[in-house]
């Protein structure tokens, strides 16, 4: 078990800020997503910063998920949902006219909080099939091999995998499934990466695998990670944002959020008097 | 309030009960399979399966024109009901909650049990009476409709199983609604499908009914699409409503082949749903 402590990575936070001056990856304008008539996430204008990982935390059903579902336009997939105001990534908005859904998806990567594996892949296929999309091909040449293999180190998956990739996918573990997942993501070189609860379903040996691939991976993409677990959120992410009912209560660095939060809801929320 | 033992009294009895009723549910098709065994198995050799009908008298003889025409005759129901019966249920899996998709899932329902002989003389009105003639053709037809509402609803129900958070994974790839529909929902439910296509060959290949005016029956060998067409069941129907032993006993061999080609269906049904990787679908 990881120490249930509430610490931020001093160093790793600290170093980053120095070496480099923060620039905009996404911009949120006025955004509130609907499921039907009902708000559930409302007004959110924000700006989440580019190679670092930021964390959305608060109570079930505030929101977290729908707002990262917004960030890929995967909230609209479900049935009378609708998305008001604009979101902007790498300075394009997904949302403007004439902008494709499918096209925005294939940019960002997102894993969900249970492992999707498809049933009826092979390991590399699972991993390659972000990369097959705009073919019908079953069999993998040798470019997709380097990409599924590099993607598989990068998700520290491909010393479990590397002698029966042609088997299913399903075999694997929980947590080796997740890993998977990430891989499959990372396999088409997504400049932002959406983590919903990615651990929420793992043991904690699996988690921390995780963690740790999320802590590296700022190195090379704006992740952005929805979690229910703090401790999680103070481990991983550079900035934390606090979402309450829907509504962004509170969006700052992740130790100054955890030790010295502005607001008396944030304080409330982190000290464990509700939710 | 009752004591334990009158507890596990009761739960014991219940358990037998159950077990019962397991029993029962299996004996028609244990004594229907002793019964064609035994009344048919000395009729059917090589030549039952090679040679083609004598007439009475004649020893010898076989019904290789109705195994050949009941094969052409699923051949043609597949080809009709598969195709549309898939995509009606890929439909009103993606359009679950349309007026449309509404109308055709109660529809389908009502189509599923509508008499098979209704079926027949639908087939008849619209494909015998205007060629003039009974064809192969108007009995695949009768057939391929009869499969149509269950293959609708067995494609609709296994392509629901299919979790939602699979589709999802899929869109968040940049899959186009299309392509997941296909490459991913669709691929994860067909062994599923595949069972119940096989489910539906299985049990419109024994229908008889809608192939008293379609296909009609032919003591010929034929394998024309337009021509009237010998099948099993027809076979059966005729030889058992005879007077000649030798006719009986030729019914019950075709009886006793019919069970055996649904069985030979059924199996390989469960056979496909053991995914590319070994593992059970259900």
């Amino acid at each position: 078990m990881m120490p249930h402590v509430v610490t931020p990575r001093p160093a790793a936070t600290e170093t980053r800020e120095s070496a480099q001056p923060e620039k905009a990856c996404i911009v949120t304008r006025h955004l509130t997503a609907y499921f039907g008539e009902t708000p559930a996430i409302k007004d959110i204008s924000t700006v989440i910063p580019q190679l670092a990982v930021t964390a959305i935390i608060g109570p079930s059903g505030c929101g977290k998920s729908t707002l990262l579902r917004c960030l890929n336009r995967m909230h609209e997939t479900v049935p009378n949902a609708r998305v008001d105001g604009d979101v902007e990534i790498l300075g394009s908005s997904i949302y403007g006219e004439g902008t494709n859904a499918t096209a925005v998806r294939r940019h960002v990567g997102m894993v969900f909080q249970r492992p999707t594996p498809f049933p009826t892949m092979s390991i590399e296929a699972n991993v390659a099939a972000g990369l097959r999309v705009d073919s019908i091909q079953r069999k993998a040449d040798q470019k997709e091999h380097e990409i599924v293999e590099e993607a598989l180190h990068r998700a520290g998956l491909w010393d479990e995998v590397k002698d029966r990739l042609t088997e299913s996918a399903m075999g694997l573990s929980g947590g080796q499934q997740q890993r998977l997942c990430i891989a499959r993501a990372l396999a088409t070189r997504p400049r932002v990466l959406l983590l919903d609860e990615p651990t929420a379903s793992l043991d904690p040996l699996s988690s921390q695998k995780v963690e740790e691939l999320v802590y590296q991976l700022r190195e090379t993409m704006t992740v952005v990670i929805v979690t229910h677990n703090m401790q999680q959120a103070a481990r991983v992410s550079d900035r934390t944002a606090f979402l309450l009912a829907g509504e962004l209560i509170e969006f700052e660095r992740t130790n100054q959020l955890f030790t010295a939060p502005k607001d008396p809801r944030t304080e409330a929320y982190i000290t464990g008097r509700f939710g | 309030m009752k004591t334990l033992r009158a507890r596990h009294m009761t739960s014991g009895a219940m358990i037998g009960l159950t077990y019962l009723a397991a029993v029962l549910a299996t004996l028609p098709l244990i004594l229907i399979l002793w019964h064609l065994l035994k009344k048919g198995a000395t009729s059917v050799s090589l030549a039952f399966f090679t040679n083609m009908p004598k007439p009475v008298g004649e020893a010898g003889g076989g019904m290789a024109n109705a195994i050949v025409g009941t094969l052409t005759l699923i051949g043609i129901a597949c080809m009709i009901g598969l195709p549309i019966g898939v995509g009606a249920g890929i439909y009103l899996a993606e359009k679950r909650i349309t007026p449309i998709a509404h109308a055709v899932r109660f529809l389908s329902d009502v189509l599923n049990g509508l008499p098979s002989i209704v079926m027949g003389i639908f087939a008849w009105e619209f494909l015998v009476r205007p060629a003039g003639h009974f064809s192969a053709l108007a009995g695949g037809a009768a057939l391929g409709a009869m499969m149509i509402p269950l293959v609708t609803r067995t494609t609709e129900e296994m392509l629901r199983v299919v979790p939602v958070s699979l589709r999802e994974a899929a869109l968040a790839l940049g899959y186009p609604r299309w392509r997941t529909s296909i490459s991913v929902v669709l691929r994860t439910a067909l062994a599923g499908i595949a069972t119940g296509a096989l489910v539906a060959v299985a049990r419109v290949a024994g229908e008889t009914a809608p192939l008293l005016f379609t296909a009609f029956g032919n003591q010929f060998w034929s394998t024309s699409l337009r021509q009237p067409i010998a099948a099993l069941p027809l076979q059966i129907f005729t030889y058992a409503i005879s007077p000649y032993d030798e006719w009986h006993a030729q019914a019950w061999a075709g009886a006793l082949v019919l069970i055996s080609i649904v069985l030979v269906i059924s199996l390989a049904a469960r056979f496909v749903t053991r995914s590319r990787f070994g593992a059970p679908v259900d």
